[in-house]
């Protein structure tokens, strides 16, 4: 499969210019549709719940969130099966609700109590699940690409068919040990899918003003991984690309890269005034590609389900939230002889 | 209910900021996300977002209010079917408390805040000693090179999981030849040549261990491991912790460390103090070829990530390496080289080649030494070394590492912390010199240890001189 070589400003013009990586949609029937809905509704709320967690103080340090990007996690994870592996950045809490982490435990995290996901030892950045494959939640940019081809490496060594998905943004595709993964798992062919979440800025730096390619879809070219660009905004672009890619490294071709064209919403983190990039851009994405309005206004045009049903999940959604939100309060912080656990084995 | 909208915390530190502006009136309506408001941090100005949907209700803190605190209620949203005339019920949404201090009772306000005691020896390995070997067992003269492959090799074959990969550890039998033999027994899925490529394949092979298997990471050298050093502390070191136990790296990073001979700065340095500061690691540098197989091997078998400092100047070096079936060493046990009386002299790795002959020099003169090698240098066996300084009363300590925040001055505080009143004189920490290593032959000789100096501190600290 060749790249497709697509200028990233244009097709971010024309990101109508939808594309699974034969450039195709495949529609979803009614069960997916309200599946993506509600997932990515999860997700919507939950960070909107952090981000006021946060304001009010209960939430301290970094908390980067991803909202505008639930469309990437969403439709990947549609295309996994058991076994497969996922490690992504610190814009994590997306991916841990994908992975089926609870919200109640990766919400106790955020505010460092007992029963967050680490025990309240690691934080918005650092969170795992290994009853759900999550290796993390990683706090230095590009670290989890080679932790991710290790996962993959771990698949071919034991010789079953799982893969691992690497997410990573704009900004960590020009980390060095990028290329460094891209080489080893192009060379031994390993099962690893590499998802760049192109979401435009690198904290505050444009790709335009930081990648001297910013067709990130082509940064494998050098090595022989094909690579596509997917509207990640539309759920069904994503997931079409996922099935793809999956089966892709499943059956032994080894690494590919997904670039994904996203948006997020909010600043890099809570502290940032986002002042790099006008209103205007940040309203257009919102009112005209939002992942979960696009998903909603098919669902309602095609009588999927009707306004109330609707409703209903929003109300169900809004619970498992606020019952998050209550528990993280509520936890314990860890106990203070928790200072000196988990540090060997 | 009405909802109050809080003053929020915008960055790690802030405490207050300024209102600066309301972009929202009383009585206009709102969803999520919208910007509601401007506020002025000590970093930037920042918008406010309304998180839920209604209409504002009241604005309770006017625009160009200075030092408004984090969680003050600056609006009231009402929703659906309120009126202004609801607002005196707004629901109170609390702040955070500082639950440090709201768990602690107020009057033992210092309790609280202490910091419980570290654990006084570390649980693992608290009863750890040599094996006893038993009688009549065959000692089989084994050089350091050897013992290592023996080591990698028995491991590999007890278990499906162990693997090795680093630089030219395959085709070309190792670099240093440490690897030899190991391709044509376990084949390339197991012995795999790595690019040159540190940074990338040390993360590899940490993700590797985090999906459970166990490799071991052979750097050419440790100079390169440079390149590669955030993964193995920022990956390996820390995740079992920031997994809450959930999971960690069972992973071996091995390969030579410290000078070699002539090869000038970048590639003569030692790293035995730089990942002995680090919580979550364990640093194991060995001496003898005894010591290198057992705790190679003990390594290996480690759930934790283990960095092994070898020296290329030792891997043609012979000793006698007890012939058993399966000789595992402890990790973090100190072994008394020679016993002795008079001084006590400290060192590990290489510093033992050192300090070999200075004992035997000093034992010429009268001078009864006391020479422990250290071994593990994280976790530090130090009961060991205050035993033997309670009976010595003199402690010098001998590495070929820079002589700053070395491992001998972290010895060096430790043992007048514990055992003050024992000691007879100051102690000498005897470390390599305060320079990048040099070219030059004779300046290279001058920048590492030597026997006279260490004879010279035995003596000063006996008062012999």
């Amino acid at each position: 499969m060749a790249a497709r070589k697509t200028a990233t400003a244009a097709s971010r013009k024309k990101p109508a210019e939808k594309s699974g990586l034969n450039g195709g949609i495949t529609d979803f029937d009614k069960a997916a549709e309200i599946k993506a809905y509600s997932d990515m509704l999860l997700i919507r709320r939950f960070e909107e719940k952090a981000g006021q967690l946060y304001g009010m103080g209960f939430i301290g340090g970094f908390c980067h969130l991803y909202i505008g990007q639930e469309a990437v996690v969403t439709g990947m994870q549609m295309a996994l099966k058991d076994g497969d592996q996922v490690i992504t950045g610190y814009r994590d809490h997306g991916h841990m609700l994908a992975c089926g982490m609870e919200a109640r435990g990766v919400m106790a995290e955020l505010t460092g109590r007992r029963d967050g996901y680490s025990r309240g030892k690691g934080g918005s950045m650092h969170m795992f699940s290994k009853e759900k494959n999550f290796y993390g939640g990683h706090g230095i940019v590009g670290g989890q690409v080679s932790l991710g081809t290790g996962l993959g490496f771990a698949n071919k060594y034991r010789g079953n068919d799982n893969v691992a998905l690497a997410y990573f943004g704009d900004g960590a595709a020009n980390q060095g040990q990028v290329y460094e993964s891209f080489n080893m798992a192009a060379l031994w062919k390993l099962p690893v899918i590499y998802i760049i979440e192109n979401n435009r800025y690198a904290m505050g730096t444009s790709t335009a003003r930081s990648s001297a390619q910013s067709n990130f879809s082509l940064r494998g070219n050098s090595f022989g991984i094909p690579g596509h660009q997917v509207d990640g905004m539309d759920v069904r672009a994503v997931h079409a690309a996922a099935v793809e890619a999956v089966a892709h490294s499943r059956s032994g071709k080894g690494p590919i890269i997904l670039e994904m064209l996203t948006y997020r919403y909010r600043g890099h983190s809570m502290s940032d005034p986002a002042k790099y990039r006008s209103k205007d851009e940040v309203q257009k994405m919102r009112s005209e590609h939002d992942p979960i309005e696009q998903v909603k206004a098919r669902i309602l045009e095609l009588k999927h389900a009707s306004e109330d049903d609707l409703k209903a999940i929003d109300k169900k959604v809004r619970d498992v939230v606020a019952d998050a939100a209550d528990f993280a309060q509520n936890n314990p912080e860890p106990d203070a002889s928790e200072l000196y656990t988990d540090i060997l084995l | 209910m009405p909802i109050d909208i809080l003053m929020p915390a915008l960055s790690p530190t802030m405490e207050e900021g300024t209102l600066s502006k309301w972009l929202k009136n009383e009585g206009d309506s709102v969803t999520a996300g919208d910007v509601i408001a401007e506020i002025e941090t000590d970093k930037a100005t920042m918008e406010v977002e309304a998180v839920d949907e209604g209409k504002i209700g009241k604005i309770v803190v006017p625009a160009g209010t200075e030092n408004v605190k984090v969680n003050a209620v600056i609006a009231v949203l009402l929703e659906e079917g309120e009126s202004a005339s609801d607002i005196g019920s707004a629901k109170k949404a609390e702040p955070a408390p500082a639950p440090a201090e709201k768990e602690a009772p107020a009057e033992e306000p210092a309790k609280a805040a202490s910091v419980p005691a570290e654990p006084k020896a570390p649980v693992v390995n608290a009863a750890a000693s040599d094996p006893a070997i038993p009688e009549g067992t065959e000692m089989v003269a084994t050089t350091v090179r050897e013992a290592l492959r023996d080591a990698m090799a028995e491991e590999m074959r007890a278990n499906e999981d162990v693997f090795v990969m680093g630089e030219e550890v395959a085709e070309y039998q190792g670099a240093y030849k440490i690897t030899q033999g190991l391709l044509q027994e376990f084949g390339a899925r197991r012995v795999v040549d790595t690019p040159i490529t540190e940074h990338g394949f040390a993360g590899v092979g940490v993700g590797a261990a985090m999906a459970g298997l166990r490799p071991i990471v052979e750097f050419m050298t440790f100079n390169f491991a440079m390149q590669a050093i955030d993964h193995l502390i920022n990956s390996a070191a820390k995740t079992l912790y920031m997994s809450g136990g959930q999971m960690g790296a069972p992973i071996v990073f091995r390969g030579p460390n410290g000078a070699a001979s002539r090869v000038g700065a970048q590639h003569s340095q030692c790293y035995a103090a730089w990942y002995s500061h680090i919580p979550g690691l364990q640093v194991i540098m060995p001496y003898s070829a005894a010591d290198a197989k057992g705790l190679l091997k003990a390594a290996i078998r480690d759930p934790n990530p283990i960095i092994f400092l070898e020296n290329e100047i030792l891997y043609g070096q012979t000793f006698d390496v007890p012939k058993l079936d399966d000789f595992v060493l402890p990790i973090g046990k100190a072994r008394i080289h020679k016993q002795g009386k008079d001084v006590t002299i400290v060192s590990f790795g290489i510093g033992m080649n050192y300090s070999v002959k200075a004992v035997e020099e000093l034992s010429g003169m009268g001078i009864d030494v006391e020479l422990i090698d250290l071994r593990t240098i994280r976790p530090m066996d130090l009961p060991a070394i205050i035993e033997s300084v309670k009976k010595t009363g003199r402690l010098v300590t001998v590495e070929e590492g820079y002589p700053q925040s070395s491992v001998g001055t972290e010895i060096a505080t430790r043992v007048q912390q514990q055992a003050f009143d024992y000691l007879d004189a100051p102690i000498i920490t005897i470390a390599g010199k305060d320079v990048p290593m040099p070219y030059a032959a004779n300046l290279e000789k001058l920048a590492l240890p030597n026997v006279a100096e260490i004879v010279e501190a035995v003596k000063a600290v006996t008062y012999r001189l």
